[in-house]
């Protein structure tokens, strides 16, 4: 006796305890594949309760094997019975292991039967796939499952609800628990206080189901008579969605003036090459948007070089685009544009000859059909404020980088050499060439300027319109109108012009229609020549003269 | 005194009978001698011509305001369609119920459209002598408002190129809508008959060459006096100087205003002389590049010479008929090519060329 034997006693306990573990942990292993087996084949109910039991294994892959089928990704592999989750690209399935994550690679559609589903099954799915994700880590994903469960809430969604509230701690998805409380309390079953209380507390949300209540609970059925009977209720109710729809209002009016920016961007960038060639140089160039087309089919060529890597093609095509346009420009100058000095309306129409030679060109090594030019995913998307409010990425970064452009160029023209001498040789041709400026190579390289950042701006157009021949012909009218309306000559005319114009037609184009609110603006040029003929900001001095 | 069928320029003489020649020997040849005589004009190049010798008339009213007036409207052919829209109007109502969906007062497109009574700008189409009075009207107004808009805040130079650019989108825009009630994208077409007779039949295109070249001489002949008047004197001055004309006390404006609303008026002759020969007219007439297209007519032919517009819009417009037939693809960069090389190098036109050949071998 003593402590040998008393060790070998306790060994042998911890030996069976550890006996008695294994079995556990194994059995838990086994379960996990048992039940992957039911889903496979066993029969509705086998299934209605092997999805129990898999969200109750609490293996991290329950939720993304439970996401997989009720999405219909789901399959078996008819060669091996594998279960695999599959997604199709060009009509072949690429396959991941359901049980193990592991790619399981590519196959037909005619190689994988799918997992079926019933209703009941469905709708039990996704009670236990919102319950699996209102646990899970990620703050984001437990918001989007309170969201979609508050679209069905039932007794039990509740319950789930009021358990999570508890340990929640993001303050998000804490406040949409609490909006999908407040909604109940409206309901007419409560008592009138509560309702009243929950109303009071509604008004500060920007939600779209709080609008929906709101309004449900002041409508009239088919006789007249009110559905809500309480009336202080329904005052109350009334006077939330009046406050309710007067942030709406704004949150509109926000999103409506964010379009017209951005639509003002595009016009910015596509008038301020042109506020070079004509404003500062005064050639008239209607190869201008052509040239923004060759921007745009850089970025789509340079997505073609490196397919893998998106978003870096894009930042590459900047300055590719910038390079190759104004090339091309500066080939115009030197070849045609400088026999014509002096004669406007000749330069017009050569140019004009110039654009409809680049277009044939494109669409002869193109085809005459539109490209797509993909989005990197850091462009893609948008900006959700609130349920009244998302601003789209690819708009915001167009509204930045214009604003860069801009700014870029304006240092150029206050801070080098280059912009000292084509603002000497803009002032006074005759006096700059007395001095020393080459003015012929200055013309070239201020033709060369306001055509790269043409090419800039076919960038930036091709991630949000289609790639075509016919890019640049969209733009040319609208460029000019921008250029003129600003005042010719004036950097700052046109970046003010151009963001006038773009707010102008967004807001008219709820009352109008697009097409209507575009004739609008056009005529209202028109008409503002007539008025100014020297826009909205004229140059003063000696060179308002030329 | 001024002589209206002779002119000093003997090139100016030729175009003349060439034109006279056409508008004769073309339809008679192809109505009186059979179809298998070597003398004979098939249909088509009977209407091919009569669309060249409307769009010779167009640039004949385009040469007139550019050549002497030195104003370059980039939307002559916003008058032109107008004119067209008002005879497609007309044709329209001939229709009758012989459309598809038969209804007695509504062109098809209304009927579509869900439309239950025709629109108040659609009535009194269905009278000729109506709509030949708005194929004039039409454009001659909106050419006043314009060009008094314009002319009376002194826009002057690309300015108002630019600004008569932006006036034929904006209406191109406009009539591509549905609800303007002029068919929008598809236009106007499946015309039957005019005045009575069928417009199909080889009689009345025959006619409508006639009447087309009719009204180019006419139209070459009235612009040849206008230009050799005082007042076409006083407009040439306008173009070299126009400062200086209204330091001597003329009302430039005045001048501009009415050149350019006579000149729209013949482009929308020639527009409504052109859609019964084409059988359509829809949007894309206003579209810019049209009337781009209509300057370079110009342009090749030698501008300030009223014959010259009508060489190159003949010229032109058949190496275009050639060229799109053989190789589609050449045309936009010949064309291209054109635009630059005429500028460049042939800054007076085909005119100035022959001009300068007979001043050398003098």
């Amino acid at each position: 006796m003593g402590l040998v034997t008393q060790f070998k006693r306790y060994r042998s306990l911890g030996i069976l305890l550890i006996g008695l573990c294994l079995p556990v942990l194994a059995n838990a292993q086994a379960m996990f594949g048992d039940v992957l087996q039911t889903l496979k084949q066993g029969s509705m109910p086998d299934k209605e309760l092997a999805i129990t039991e898999l969200a109750e294994t609490g293996n991290p892959r329950a939720l993304i094997i439970l996401q997989a089928l009720l999405d219909g990704n789901l399959f078996e592999a008819k060669a091996n019975g594998q279960l695999v989750i599959g997604h199709e690209q060009n009509q072949v399935f690429s396959l991941t292991d359901a049980a193990g994550g592991e790619p399981a690679g590519n196959l037909d559609r005619d190689a994988i039967s799918k997992i079926n589903l019933t209703n009941k099954l469905r709708t039990l799915l996704r009670k236990t796939v919102g319950q699996l994700e209102l646990s899970a880590g990620d703050p984001s994903v437990r918001l989007a499952a309170v969201k979609a469960m508050a679209k069905e809430t039932d007794g039990k969604v509740l319950e789930l609800l009021q358990q999570r509230l508890k340990d929640e701690q993001d303050k998000d998805v804490k406040q949409a628990i609490r909006l999908v409380f407040l909604l109940q309390d409206t309901h007419s079953d409560h008592p009138k206080a509560v309702r009243i209380n929950a109303i009071e507390a509604l008004k500060a949300y920007n939600s779209q189901e709080v609008l929906n209540q709101m309004k449900a609970m002041v409508e009239k059925d088919n006789e007249g008579q009110f559905l809500e009977l309480d009336p202080d209720v329904r005052n109350l109710a009334a006077a939330a969605l009046i406050k309710i729809n007067h942030r709406l209002q704004f949150y509109s009016a926000i999103e409506t003036l964010f379009f017209g920016l951005s639509l003002g961007a595009v016009l910015v960038l596509a008038a301020i090459g042109l506020a070079i060639t004509f404003g500062v140089m005064g050639v008239i160039n209607m190869a201008h948007g052509e040239l923004m087309m060759l921007g745009a089919y850089t970025t789509y060529v340079m997505q073609q070089l490196m397919p893998n890597n998106l978003g870096m093609s894009v930042i590459l095509a900047i300055p590719a685009a910038f390079v190759i346009s104004a090339l091309v420009g500066i080939a115009i100058e030197r070849g045609i544009i400088r026999f014509l000095y002096g004669r406007p309306l000749e330069t017009l129409l050569a140019t004009f000859g110039v654009s409809l030679f680049l277009q044939q060109t494109v669409r002869s090594i193109f085809s005459p059909l539109n490209r797509s030019v993909a989005t990197p995913d850091w462009m893609s998307g948008s900006l959700q404020i609130n349920d009244f409010l998302s601003l789209t990425w690819n708009r915001f970064y167009i509204l930045l980088f214009c604003l860069m452009v801009f700014v870029a160029l304006l240092q150029i023209l206050k801070h080098t050499r280059l912009g000292l001498e084509v603002r000497a040789v803009a002032q006074n041709r005759t006096m700059a060439k007395a001095m020393g400026i080459p003015t012929a190579r200055v013309d070239a390289m201020t033709f060369g300027l306001g055509s790269g950042i043409a090419g800039v701006a076919g960038v930036a157009l091709s991630q949000i319109t289609n790639v075509g021949p016919n890019l640049g012909q969209a733009y040319i009218v609208d460029s000019f109108m921008v250029v003129v309306f600003g005042g010719v000559g004036n950097l700052l005319g046109t970046l003010v012009a151009g963001f006038t114009l773009g707010i102008a037609n967004k807001f008219l184009e709820p009352f109008s229609g697009a097409v209507l609110a575009k004739i609008f603006i056009l005529v209202f040029i028109i008409l503002f020549i007539q008025k100014r003929p020297r826009g909205l900001f004229p140059q003063k001095g000696r060179a308002a003269e030329i | 005194m001024f002589k209206i069928w002779h002119s000093d320029d003997k090139t100016a003489n030729t175009v003349l009978l060439a034109m006279v020649l056409i508008t004769l020997v073309i339809p008679l040849a192809n109505l009186l001698t059979p179809v298998d005589s070597a003398l004979h004009f098939s249909a088509y190049t009977v209407s091919l011509v009569g669309k060249y010798l409307t769009f010779a008339l167009l640039g004949l009213s385009l040469d007139l305001v550019w050549g002497y007036a030195g104003i370059l409207v980039l939307g002559q052919g916003a008058f032109f369609a107008l004119g067209g829209y008002a005879m497609g109007m007309y044709l329209m109502r001939q229709i009758g119920n012989r459309g598809v969906y038969g209804d007695p007062l509504l062109p098809d497109f209304m009927v579509f459209l869900n439309w239950h009574e025709l629109p108040w700008y659609w009535l009194g189409f269905n009278n000729f002598a109506f709509a030949m009075l708005m194929v004039i009207a039409v454009p001659g107004v909106l050419a006043f408002l314009f060009g008094w808009l314009a002319f009376r805040s002194r826009v002057t130079g690309v300015y108002l190129s630019i600004i008569t650019q932006a006036l034929t989108y904006a209406l191109l825009l406009a009539f591509f809508r549905n609800e303007m009630g002029f068919g929008g994208n598809n236009g106007l077409t499946d015309f039957k008959d005019i005045l009575g007779f069928n417009i199909q039949s080889e009689g009345v295109r025959a006619v409508l060459l006639m009447l087309s070249g009719l009204s180019l001489i006419l139209a070459y002949l009235t612009c040849r006096w206008l230009v050799n008047t005082k007042l076409g004197r006083v407009i040439t001055a306008i173009r070299d100087q126009e400062s200086r004309v209204r330091f001597l006390g003329y009302r430039v404006e005045m001048f501009k205003l009415w050149l350019f609303v006579f000149s729209a008026m013949l482009a929308g002759i020639a527009g409504a002389l052109y859609v019964p020969q084409v059988g359509i007219i829809n949007p894309s007439e206003f579209s810019p590049l049209n009337s781009l297209e209509i300057v370079i007519w110009v342009a090749i032919g030698g501008r300030g010479t009223l014959y010259g517009a009508i060489v190159g819009a003949v010229l032109v417009n058949y190496s275009k008929t050639v060229l799109t037939g053989l190789l589609p693809e050449i045309w936009l960069f010949s064309l291209g090519a054109i635009f630059v090389l005429v500028t460049l190098l042939l800054p007076d036109g085909i005119v100035g060329l022959l001009h300068r050949r007979k001043e050398q071998a003098v």
